[in-house]
């Protein structure tokens, strides 16, 4: 492991300090709602929960969750906790069916986050040394702004490049010297086989030494895929508009999870079933409470985010709590024949296979009453065309491999390069079509 | 003689054909000869052009899965049996063919064979037929 900076103290403190400064700023967080969100006062009166019964981190437990649903009842501004005066920041998600997710920040909220992002950068590797290439799109995604405040907040020279436009975007890295690259870890992928059609060796003609991936999971897999391609050490951020945007969690240079800035953020792991809250280590859903925002505290959010949280002291010398990789989205899963499937696995079987390429699509429908999936993959690897029986066998191995992790048969359809979509946003991987899910 | 084959990977969906052929079309490459063997989803294209160094250059340019190959072209006449004297030929010296394609033109006929060991099967072409 390389050895970089801590930004903050505050990412050091023992267990004692985290538990007294979550207890201090959760009672806070909880009394402010109470009164200024009516929102929560119905919904801990429903759950018979009073301001007074939260006295310390302990009692966290105690509040009721809040969902997505929650934003959209409360379109647009409902859930803030400040009138509209104090807001100096609007930013949306990008919501894929009917009215987005609308959050706010104040001049404080604003502060907080370019000193979370600060923390993540920073402990990605990056320094005031670096030249950071933010390739994610700018506008109402969180991903853009967030990555540029704190990334100035610590020096590093900005380049606000947007999403698209690739050859543009390997121009600038290779005018500009860019060392740092911020966006999804897909687009990461797509830029690098531009790239070199364009006869740019990302490895000896670019000068890149970061990746800072987000907004989308990513696998192990995938992360030796975009090292390799572009000779850069990636690490995997984590965070969502409704928390704060990027900065709820980063990894460090030892890549053994995800800190999370506990001193702001509160996490729980729950059965997505029951709600109940499990135990240090076991694997769940991620819930998470804001505890220092002012304009929209959120209590207890469920983020449909599958992982599990390692409070063991890290080796870069952090203490804050690590969420391990996001295995899947209890909302994303599919359920195939009855078997609980995330297309975070599929993806991890495919990077692992020789001969097809990193892009693929996962397409879920109904024979009959069947559920059938069809996983379609490009054939990269020419030397699988001296015969029928070597792209049979590789299919073959492809239908295996998928089918230890399934239970089911998938289809899988060997495509020419550069047929599937290439994503420069979030990537939409599934396609299911099967009306009643 | 042992030349070199194109081998194009395809998928069997309109207009995919057309593309390829138009690259090389643009590129100004003959086609001399071709096969295309298909499956319901793909087909694998095999063909001898004019220029098969620019031809891969330009598929390869343009995202094709592609790839060059050693095949036999040999000769022989266009009349009944000459096919059969020319494989029995090879069977009785322990050579397969894996594939093959040809056309007849003029009282000759050529075919393309792709053989494990080309060196070879040219060696026992020359000295038998």
């Amino acid at each position: 492991m390389q050895e970089n900076d801590i930004w903050s103290e505050c990412e050091t403190y023992d267990r004692e300090q985290f538990r007294k400064v979550q207890s201090e700023r959760l009672v806070d967080t909880v009394k402010r709602v109470y009164e200024k969100v009516p929102h929560y006062k119905n919904k801990f009166d429903q759950h018979g929960v009073s301001v007074e019964d939260i006295k310390s981190v302990d009692d966290l437990s105690k509040l009721p969750f809040t969902e997505k649903k929650d934003f959209r009842d409360n379109y647009p501004f409902g859930l803030f906790a400040v009138p509209q005066k104090q807001i100096v920041r609007f930013h949306a998600s990008s919501g894929t069916t009917g009215k987005p997710t609308v959050v706010g920040y104040t001049k404080n909220d604003m502060t907080m986050w370019s000193e979370m992002i600060a923390r993540i950068v920073t402990m990605a590797g990056v320094t005031d040394e670096d030249v950071a290439q933010i390739s994610f799109g700018y506008g109402l995604f969180t991903g853009a702004f967030g990555l540029h405040q704190g990334l100035e907040h610590i020096g590093a020279a900005v380049i606000p490049m947007s999403s698209g436009n690739t050859e543009k975007q390997i121009m600038i890295m290779k005018d500009f010297h860019t060392t740092a690259l911020i966006s999804t870890p897909s687009y990461a992928l797509h830029m690098a086989e531009i790239a070199r059609e364009m006869g740019v060796d990302p490895k000896k003609d670019l000068f890149l030494k970061w990746g800072l991936f987000g907004g989308e999971g990513s696998t192990e897999a995938m992360r030796r895929e975009i090292n390799g391609a572009w000779g850069l050490l990636a690490t995997e951020n984590y965070g969502m508009s409704e928390l704060i945007g990027p900065g709820v969690s980063g990894e460090c240079l030892a890549l053994k999870g995800m800190h999370i800035n506990e001193d702001h953020f509160i996490p729980e792991i729950i059965n997505p079933d029951t709600g109940e809250v499990l135990p240090e280590g076991a694997v769940g859903e991620l819930v998470i409470t804001t505890i220092s925002k002012e304009a929209l505290p959120i209590i207890r959010y469920r983020t449909s985010d599958i992982t599990s949280l390692n409070y063991d002291k890290c080796d870069c010398g952090r203490t804050t709590v690590r969420m391990a990789k996001i295995s899947g989205r209890s909302n994303d899963m599919l359920i195939l024949g009855g078997v609980n499937v995330f297309p975070a696995q599929i993806e991890e079987v495919l990077f692992n296979v020789d001969g097809i390429g990193p892009h693929y699509q996962i397409k879920v429908f109904k024979q009959g009453y069947l559920d059938r999936i069809e996983v379609d993959v490009e054939l990269i690897d020419a030397n699988y065309l001296d015969s029928f029986g070597k792209l049979e066998n590789l299919n073959q191995t492809i239908k295996h491999k998928l089918r230890t992790v399934l239970g089911i048969d998938a289809k899988v359809n060997l495509m020419q390069p550069r047929t599937l979509q290439r994503f420069e946003g979030k990537a939409k991987r599934v396609i299911d079509m099967r009306e009643d899910k | 003689m042992i030349i070199k084959q194109l081998t194009v990977f395809l998928q069997n969906k309109s207009g995919r054909l057309e593309e390829l052929t138009d690259i090389l079309a643009k590129n100004n490459i003959n086609i001399s000869a071709l096969s295309i063997a298909e499956t319901e989803e793909y087909g694998i294209m095999r063909m001898i052009v004019s220029d098969h160094e620019k031809a891969l250059e330009a598929l390869k340019a343009a995202e094709f899965t592609v790839k060059t190959t050693d095949v036999v072209s040999i000769q022989c006449p266009d009349i009944p049996g000459a096919l059969h004297e020319t494989l029995k030929t090879l069977t009785n010296n322990g050579i397969d063919v894996s594939y093959m394609y040809g056309y007849s033109n003029g009282g000759t006929a050529r075919l393309i064979m792709k053989i494990n060991n080309p060196e070879k099967a040219m060696e026992i072409i020359e000295n038998n037929l």
